[in-house]
C-alpha cells in the first residue's frame, strides 16, 4: 500500500506526461499480465512525438477504446479502494470517544462509582449453540482445521466445505458421542462464548460489565461445555461436570472462602440443574460432592432466559428442522428450499445433523399436558398478542398486573387459542373442540411404524423420513389432527426412533408424582425441574431473569409437504395460515408472550409457583425471585443490539438485567434488588396450572 | 472522493501546444478535445487504474489461494524436496502409542500472553485484548501508553493502581507467540495426534513479570496448577502426569513444587508426598537452572548481542534523542519493574560460573563444534585435541571493561572497589529527562567507579546490580536469591525466596519421578561481555557492550564484545545440564531420594530450505520447540515410557567433563 501511495504521490507531483510513464512503468515492474495495455501506452509515447495529425487522431480514437470496459473496472476499483483506505485511516486516526458524542456510562462503572467491588466468584454457563466447538481430530477433508473453530467464529467453514462441515458436527447416531476418527471439543474458556461471531456478542458485555468492578481471571469462569451432547456425556467423555466442581471448589478457596455465583443462560440452566443434582451424588454416576455442597459452594443461581419447562420450538426443530423464520422465507420464495438444483437440501442435512444431538431432546416441553395444555385448555389462554405492545410503557407490580390482565379479559375473542395443540395439522383442527377430532391413541403410532415396504429407491438414507413408509407419515397426519405436550412425544418417538431412543436414556420430560421413588435417583431426571428435588440449601437462592414483551413460538400448525420425492421433509409448517388481525396466529406459528425462544410459561412457572415457598420440589425453601425485563427495540442504530432488549440473547445486554447480576454478585440478596419484577401475567398463567406441590 | 475530486482540474490542464504549424481550426478544435480526452486519463486516473488493477490481481490471488486444497503446499514441498518425513505424532500413532499421562505445559519468560482487564485512559477499547503476543498492534499505535501499561509498580512489584493486566488463560496463552510464530503449537498438534485433547493438557499460564510467589499472591496461579493437576489424575484414573516446563517456566515449576508441598499460608500445603503422588516426570526443556549471562546485560544496560551488533552498524540511532524515542531507556525502565529478570541472573557465583581466572568451559572451542557436528558421541576425545592450540578464553568475567581487561591475567589488573564509592549526584539537569532510569540516580562518579572495578565474576555481578539497580535487587532480592547453600537443613531454606534456585533447595522426595533436562546444543551462546562507557549526554544509559571488540581470528570466540560458548542461543549449556549432570545424578544432597535424572541434547541443525519454516531439526532456545526428535521423546513419554526405555542420556557436547570441574560439594 505504502508503494501505491507513493506512486500516487509521485503522479501528483510530476508534470502529466511523465506521471503516467512512472505509473505504467512500475506497472509493467509488478505484474506481467498487462502487456497488453503497455502496449498501448507505448504507442501513445511513439505516437506524441510523430506529429502527423491523421495518424495521431486515429491513434487516439483507438486508445480512447482501448480505455473501456476492464479499464474503467480497473479505475473503479482503485478509486474506491483508495477512498476505502482514506477512510480507514481517519477512522483508525480518531480519538477513541469523540468530543460531542457522549457514550451512556455502562453500569459497571455507574456500580464502581457507587462502591460495588468484585465480591463472589462469579461462573458462567452458556447455553445451546453459542458456546464455540473447534476440531481436535478430524477426516482428510478438515485438514488444516486442527483447533480452529468449527462452530462460532466467522463459520467460513461452511461455506469452503459444507458437506466436511456436517459430518464434523454431526455425532455417532447409535451412541450420542463422536463418531471414529472425529473429535470435535468444547472452546474452553472466557473466548468459548464472549462472542458467537465477530461482532455478535453473547457474554462479552457482562464480562466487561464484572471487569469494571474488579472481576478478572481468577474470580470469573466460564463453564464451558459441548451442547451437542446429553448433559450426563459431557461427563462421560469430557469430564465437563468434575472440571466445573473442581473450578467452584478453587474459586471458593483462592477468594477467601466466598460463596459463588452462577449465572446460566438458555439451556445452561438445566445443564447446572443437572450439575447440582449430579454434584451431591455419590459418584459413580455423580460428583460425590455429598449433600450440601451446593449449601456450602453456592450463593445464588441466576438464570437467564431459562428454559426449565422446554421450548416448542425444539419440537417444530426435530420434526421438520424449521423455525418461525424459515417458514416466512418459504412462504416468500416457495422452492427455493427444496430444490434440489445443486443439491442444496439444506433442510435435510440440518435435520440430519441436528437429529444427533442429545441436548435437543432435553429442550422437548417438559410436564406434558399438566403445564402446557391439553386440547381444549392451555394456561395462556386469553392471551392477547396486541397486550405487549400497549403494556410498554405502564410500570408494573404484581397486583396491578393480575388486574390489568382481567380487565383486558373481556375484549378478547370468545373462542380462546388453544395452544395446548402444540402441533396441530390443518387451521381447522388448530379450532375445532376436541370432539370433533379423530382420535387415535398415540401408542398405536409406534406399531404401525416400520412396516414393510420400506423401499430403498431412494439409495442413500438421508433422515429418518426415508425409513418411514410414506402411508403411515400420511396416517399420523389424518388419524389425529392435533398433538398436546404428551402425544407429542410418542409423535417424535414415531418420525425420529433413534434420535428419542438414544436421548430418552438421558432425558425425563414428566412429572415425579412421588419424588422419593428411588428411581429418581437416575441422572435422566436431574435436567427436569419436575422430577427433582431441589438441594437442601435453604441459604441459596434462584433467579429467573428474562424479556417479555416479544411475541415467542408456542404451537404450529403443519401440512404435508406437496414434494414427494426422496429425501424431503414430508411435513412443513403451513405458513398460509394467518388469523385475522390481533389474533395470535400467523404464518403457521401461534405466538404468546416471552423472549422470542423461551415464552413465560417455561422461564418463570418454576419460580414463580413450583419452586416458591417450601414446596415438594423444593423442601428447603430456597428463596426465588423473578425478574422480569419488557423488551423494548433500541432507539437508535448506535445503539446496537439495544441497551433494553428483552430478547433471547441480546437480553446479556441489558442494562437493567447486567445491573442485577452486579449488585448480586457483589453481594447484594433478593430481597435488596427489589424482590420480584413482573410485567407479563406469569403468575395469573402459573395459577392455572394443576400441579400439586 | 471530493479530494480526488477537487484536484482534477488542475492536472488536466492541457499542455502547452507543441505543434506549431496548424492548418485548420476545425482539425485543430478536434484535436484538442481528443488531447483532453487522453489528459482526462493521464494522472490520478492512472492511479486509480493502477491500484485497482492491483487489488484485483491480490483479491483474485487471495481467491485462488483460499479455493486452494488444503494439502496443495504439501504436494509442492514434495515435489521439491522429497517425501517429508511424518510428523512424530503420526509416525508415533502408527506405532500404537496412544494418550496415557495427563500433560502440563508451564511456558516461559516473555513466550505467554498477556491481556488487559482494566487500564488506563489511553488503554481504551483494548479490554480483554493482548497487550503481550498476538500482532503487537497497540505497540506501535501508541508505545508509551503501551510502556506504561506493562510496566509494574516499582515499590511492589505488583500491579500500579488503576491497571490490571493478566495472563491469558488456556492452551491460547502460548500456542503461538506472534501469528505464525509456533511455541507450544507443533507440539500441542503432535500431542493431539496420539489423542490428547484439552482434558488431558493443561497450559499453566502465569504473568511471568511477577516474582513467582507473587504469581500466587496476586492470581491464585501455583493454586490453580495444583487444582488442575489434581483434577487431571483423578480425571484420568490416578494417571500421574507429565510437565513440559520450558525456559524460566523450568525454575518456576521448581519453585512450584516446593510450595505446593510445604504448609500454609506460604506453600500449598499438598504434602510431603504430593508430588510423588502427581508428577511422573519433569521434562524440561532449555531450562535455565543455573541462570543466563543474557539477564545480566539486560539488567545493565538492556542490550543484547542483537542490540549490540545493530548498533555497531548503525552507531547512534538507537541512543537519538529525535522524536523523543529513547527506545532503550523506555525498555529499561519497564524490564526494571519486572522481578521475574532476576530469577534469570547466574546463580552459584564463582564456584559455578568460575572465577577471574578459571571457568568450566575454560578451553572450549568455538569453531569446533563445526567439526563436531558429524561426530556426537566421541566427546571426549574431541576436547582433549585442541587443549594445546589456544589459550583458554575467561568465561569467569562475565563482564569486563575494556578488551584488555577481558584477557590480562588477574594480577596485571588493577581494581579499585567500587562498592563504598560514592554514587554521587546527576549534575545534569535530571528534569529534562521524561524517561526515568535508576542510572539518573547516580553521578559520574559512580559510573566511573563501577568502569573502575573492570571486572566482575557471577558472584561480584550481584554487588554491581545492586549498586546500578537498587530498587530493583531489594524488591526482587525479597523473592529470589543466588548463592549456593552450605547445609540445606538450615531452616532459613523453608522460606520461598530460595524455592527457585536449585543450589538451595532440596527436590521432593518422590523416587519415582523423572527429571529430563532437554535443550539444543551447537549454537553459540552469550556468556561474558566486554563494556565500554558511553559518552555522557543527557538522558543515557551510561554502558554499553563494546561491539568493536573482536577475537583475532575467525575461531575466536569473541564478536562484537560478546564472548560466546556453545548452547541453545540462550541458556549456555552448563546452565541448562549442569543441574542434571551433575548436582541431581544419583542421591545427592540436593536430590535426597535419588529421583533419576536424564539429559537430552539435540543437535542444531538449521533449515534445509525456505520450506521447512523453522527447522525440524533446530537446538535454538524456542525453536527446539518444533524439534521432531524432542517432540517425539515427549510423546513416549507421554505414553508410559520411562527415561531408560528413550535410551537414557543423549550427549553432543561436553557437559560431563565441563560438570567435573565445578567443585562443590554434593
Amino acid at each position: 500500500m505504502a508503494l501505491v501511495l507513493r506512486l500516487r504521490k509521485l503522479c501528483y507531483v510530476e508534470p502529466a506526461v511523465k506521471c503516467s510513464s512512472v505509473g505504467f512503468q512500475s506497472c509493467d515492474d509488478q505484474t506481467k499480465n498487462n502487456e497488453n495495455k503497455d502496449e498501448i501506452f507505448n504507442l501513445s509515447k511513439v505516437e506524441e512525438s510523430v506529429s502527423e495529425k491523421r495518424r495521431k487522431k486515429k491513434k487516439i480514437k483507438r486508445e480512447a477504446k482501448e480505455w473501456s470496459c476492464i479499464n474503467y473496472c480497473c479505475w473503479a476499483i482503485g478509486y474506491i479502494c483508495t477512498v476505502w483506505w482514506l477512510l480507514l485511516l481517519l477512522y483508525h486516526s480518531l480519538p477513541a470517544t469523540l468530543p460531542g458524542f457522549k457514550v451512556p456510562e455502562s453500569p459497571g462503572a455507574r456500580l464502581r462509582r457507587e462502591g460495588l467491588t468484585a465480591l463472589h466468584p462469579v461462573v458462567l454457563v452458556p447455553g445451546i449453540v453459542t458456546g464455540g466447538l473447534e476440531l481436535w481430530e478430524g477426516r482428510s477433508c478438515a485438514e488444516g482445521l486442527f483447533r480452529k473453530r468449527l462452530w462460532g467464529g466467522s463459520f467460513t467453514e461452511i461455506f469452503k466445505r459444507p458437506l466436511c462441515w456436517l459430518e464434523h458436527l454431526s455425532l455417532h447416531n447409535e451412541t450420542g458421542l463422536d463418531p471414529p476418527g472425529i473429535r470435535v471439543r468444547a472452546v474452553p474458556g472466557l473466548v468459548a462464548a464472549d462472542y458467537f461471531a465477530p461482532g455478535y456478542f453473547v457474554w462479552a458485555i457482562l464480562i466487561e460489565n464484572l471487569a469494571k468492578i474488579g472481576y478478572e481471571g481468577k474470580n470469573l469462569y466460564m463453564a464451558a461445555y459441548d451442547w451437542r451432547l446429553s448433559f450426563q456425556n459431557t461427563e462421560i467423555r469430557d469430564h465437563a461436570l468434575s472440571r466445573l466442581k473442581n473450578k467452584i471448589e478453587l474459586l471458593y478457596v483462592t477468594n477467601g472462602y466466598k460463596k459463588v455465583v452462577v449465572v446460566p443462560h438458555s439451556m445452561g440452566v438445566i445443564y447446572f440443574l443437572h450439575f447440582i443434582k449430579w454434584v451431591e451424588s455419590p459418584p459413580p454416576m455423580g460428583g460425590g460432592g455429598g449433600a450440601g455442597w451446593c449449601a456450602k459452594h453456592i450463593k445464588a443461581i441466576m438464570n437467564i432466559g431459562p428454559a426449565f419447562l422446554g421450548v416448542p420450538k425444539a419440537v417444530s426443530n426435530i420434526f421438520s428442522a424449521e423455525g418461525r423464520d424459515f417458514a416466512y422465507v418459504r412462504a416468500m420464495a416457495p422452492g427455493v428450499f427444496d430444490s434440489e438444483i445443486l443439491r442444496l437440501q439444506t433442510f435435510e442435512h440440518m435435520m440430519r445433523v441436528s437429529r444427533t444431538w442429545d441436548s435437543i431432546v432435553s429442550l422437548l416441553p417438559k410436564g406434558g399436558d399438566t403445564i402446557w395444555g391439553n386440547l381444549d385448555w392451555s394456561p395462556e389462554e386469553g392471551h392477547n398478542c396486541n397486550l405487549g405492545k400497549k403494556r410498554n410503557a405502564k410500570p408494573s407490580s404484581s397486583e396491578n398486573n393480575l388486574n390489568l390482565s382481567d380487565g383486558t379479559k373481556a375484549f378478547i375473542e370468545q373462542e380462546p387459542v388453544k395452544y395446548g395443540r402444540i402441533i396441530s395439522f390443518g387451521k381447522a383442527a388448530s379450532e375445532l373442540p376436541s370432539s370433533q377430532l379423530p382420535t387415535l391413541d398415540s401408542k398405536e403410532l409406534l406399531r404401525m411404524g416400520f412396516s414393510a415396504d420400506f423401499n430403498l429407491t431412494c439409495g442413500e438414507v438421508w433422515t429418518e423420513y426415508d425409513e418411514i413408509n410414506r402411508e403411515s407419515i400420511r396416517r399420523v397426519a389424518e388419524f389425529n389432527k392435533a398433538y398436546t405436550a404428551q402425544t407429542l412425544l410418542d409423535l417424535l418417538r414415531f418420525v425420529a426412533p433413534k434420535m428419542m431412543q438414544r436421548a430418552e436414556v438421558h432425558f425425563s420430560h414428566g412429572i415425579a408424582d412421588n419424588l422419593d421413588d428411588p428411581k429418581y435417583a437416575h441422572y435422566k431426571y436431574w435436567s427436569n425441574p419436575l422430577e427433582t428435588k431441589l438441594p437442601d440449601a435453604p441459604d441459596m437462592e434462584i433467579y429467573c431473569l428474562y424479556g417479555v414483551g416479544i411475541p415467542t413460538e408456542r404451537s404450529y400448525i403443519y401440512k404435508l409437504s406437496s414434494s414427494n420425492k426422496c429425501n424431503s421433509i414430508p411435513f412443513q409448517i403451513d405458513s398460509s395460515a394467518d388469523g385475522e388481525s390481533g389474533n395470535c396466529l400467523k404464518n403457521g406459528v401461534h405466538f404468546v408472550d416471552g423472549d422470542e425462544s423461551v415464552p413465560v410459561l417455561s422461564a418463570g412457572f418454576m419460580c414463580a409457583k413450583g419452586w416458591r415457598g417450601r414446596t415438594r420440589f423444593n423442601p428447603s425453601g430456597i428463596a426465588t425471585y423473578i425478574r422480569e425485563h419488557q423488551h423494548k427495540p433500541p432507539a437508535s442504530l448506535l445503539e446496537g443490539r439495544g441497551l433494553e432488549s428483552g430478547a433471547h440473547v441480546d437480553i446479556m445486554g441489558n442494562v437493567a438485567l447486567i445491573e442485577d447480576v452486579l449488585r448480586v454478585a457483589a453481594g447484594a440478596t433478593g430481597a435488596e434488588l427489589g424482590n420480584d419484577r413482573i410485567h407479563s401475567d406469569i403468575v395469573r398463567m402459573s395459577e392455572r396450572i394443576n400441579l400439586r406441590l | 472522493m471530493s479530494f480526488l475530486r477537487r484536484r482534477k482540474p488542475k492536472v488536466s490542464n492541457p499542455e502547452p501546444q507543441i505543434d506549431e504549424d496548424d492548418d485548420e481550426k476545425e482539425k485543430r478544435k478536434r484535436k484538442q478535445t481528443a488531447e483532453k480526452k487522453r489528459h482526462k486519463w493521464s494522472c490520478i486516473d492512472s492511479c486509480c487504474w493502477l491500484i485497482g488493477f492491483i487489488c484485483s490481481t491480490w483479491w483474485f490471488l487471495l481467491f485462488m489461494y483460499n479455493a486452494m486444497p488444503a494439502s496443495f503446499p504439501q504436494y509442492v514441498t514434495e515435489a521439491i524436496t522429497g517425501p517429508l518425513p511424518d510428523p512424530p505424532g503420526v509416525k508415533l500413532k502408527k506405532e500404537g502409542l496412544e494418550a496415557k499421562h495427563p500433560v502440563v505445559f508451564v511456558p516461559g519468560i516473555v513466550t505467554g500472553g498477556l491481556e488487559l482487564w482494566e487500564g488506563h485512559q489511553c488503554a481504551e477499547g483494548l479490554f480483554r485484548k493482548r497487550l503481550w503476543g498476538g500482532t503487537f498492534g497497540d505497540l506501535y499505535k501508541r508505545p508509551l501508553c503501551w510502556v506504561e501499561h506493562m510496566s509494574l509498580d516499582n515499590e511492589t512489584g505488583l500491579d500500579c493502581p488503576g491497571i490490571r493486566i493478566r495472563p491469558v488463560s488456556g492452551l491460547v496463552a502460548a500456542d503461538y507467540f506472534a501469528p505464525g510464530y509456533f511455541v507450544w503449537a507443533v507440539l500441542i498438534a503432535n500431542l493431539a495426534r496420539i489423542g490428547y485433547e484439552e482434558k488431558t493438557m493443561y497450559m499453566a499460564a502465569y504473568d511471568w513479570r511477577l516474582s513467582f510467589q507473587n504469581t500466587e499472591v496476586r492470581d491464585q496461579s501455583l493454586s490453580r496448577i495444583k487444582s488442575n493437576i489434581e483434577l487431571m489424575v483423578a480425571t484420568n484414573g490416578g494417571k500421574k502426569v507429565v510437565v513440559i516446563p520450558h525456559s524460566m517456566g523450568a525454575l518456576y515449576f521448581l519453585h512450584f513444587m516446593k510450595w505446593v508441598e510445604a504448609p500454609t499460608p506460604m506453600g500449598g500445603g499438598g504434602g510431603s508426598d504430593w508430588c510423588s503422588k502427581h508428577i511422573k516426570a519433569v521434562m524440561n526443556i532449555g531450562g535455565p537452572f543455573l541462570g543466563v549471562p543474557k539477564a545480566v546485560a539486560g539488567l545493565f544496560s538492556i542490550e543484547a548481542k542483537d542490540i549490540a551488533v545493530a548498533r555497531s552498524f548503525a552507531p547512534g540511532v538507537l541512543d537519538k534523542d529525535v522524536f523523543g524515542l529513547q527506545t532503550l531507556q523506555h525498555l529499561m525502565r519497564m524490564t526494571r519493574t519486572w522481578d521475574s529478570t532476576m530469577s534469570m541472573i547466574p546463580k552459584g557465583g564463582d564456584t559455578i560460573w568460575g572465577g577471574l581466572d578459571w571457568s568450566p568451559e575454560g578451553f572450549y572451542n568455538c569453531s569446533a563444534k563445526k567439526l563436531k557436528n558429524d561426530s556426537p558421541h566421541t566427546t571426549g576425545q574431541n576436547r582433549k585435541r585442541n587443549n594445546g592450540s589456544k589459550a583458554g578464553v575467561n568465561y569467569g568475567r562475565i563482564v569486563s571493561f575494556g578488551k584488555h581487561a577481558a584477557e590480562l591475567h588477574s594480577s596485571e589488573i588493577e581494581r579499585i572497589d567500587f562498592r563504598d564509592a560514592i554514587k554521587g549526584n546527576n549534575l545534569a539537569n535530571t528534569s529534562d529527562c521524561d524517561v526515568w532510569t535508576e542510572y539518573h540516580e547516580m553521578g559520574v562518579g559512580g559510573v566511573q567507579a563501577v568502569a573502575d572495578y573492570k571486572v566482575y565474576t557471577a558472584g561480584s555481578i550481584l554487588d554491581l546490580l545492586h549498586f546500578v539497580a537498587p530498587k530493583l535487587m531489594e524488591r526482587g532480592g525479597a523473592h529470589f536469591s543466588h548463592g549456593i547453600a552450605e547445609n540445606l537443613e538450615d531452616p532459613k531454606y523453608e522460606h520461598y525466596k530460595y524455592w527457585s534456585n536449585p543450589l538451595e533447595t532440596k527436590l521432593p522426595n518422590a523416587p519415582d519421578m523423572e527429571i529430563y533436562s532437554m535443550y539444543g546444543v551447537g549454537i553459540p551462546t552469550e556468556r561474558a561481555y566486554v563494556y565500554k562507557l558511553t559518552p555522557p549526554a543527557e538522558c543515557y544509559i551510561p554502558f554499553q557492550i563494546d561491539a568493536s571488540a573482536d577475537g583475532g581470528n575467525e575461531d575466536s570466540c569473541l564478536k562484537g564484545g560478546v564472548f560466546s560458548v556453545d548452547g541453545d542461543e540462550t541458556v549456555p549449556i552448563l546452565s541448562s545440564g549442569f543441574m542434571c549432570a551433575k548436582a541431581w545424578r544419583g542421591k545427592t544432597r540436593f536430590n535426597p531420594s535419588g529421583i533419576r535424572t536424564y539429559i537430552r541434547e539435540y543437535d542444531h541443525a538449521p533449515p534445509a530450505n525456505l520450506l521447512e519454516g523453522r527447522g525440524t531439526q533446530s537446538g535454538a532456545h524456542v525453536d527446539i520447540l518444533g524439534n521432531f526428535a524432542l517432540i517425539e521423546d515427549v510423546i513416549r513419554v507421554a505414553a508410559g515410557a520411562t527415561g531408560e526405555e528413550l535410551g537414557g542420556d543423549r550427549l553432543h557436547s561436553d557437559i560431563f567433563e565441563w560438570s567435573e570441574e565445578i567443585d562443590l560439594q554434593f
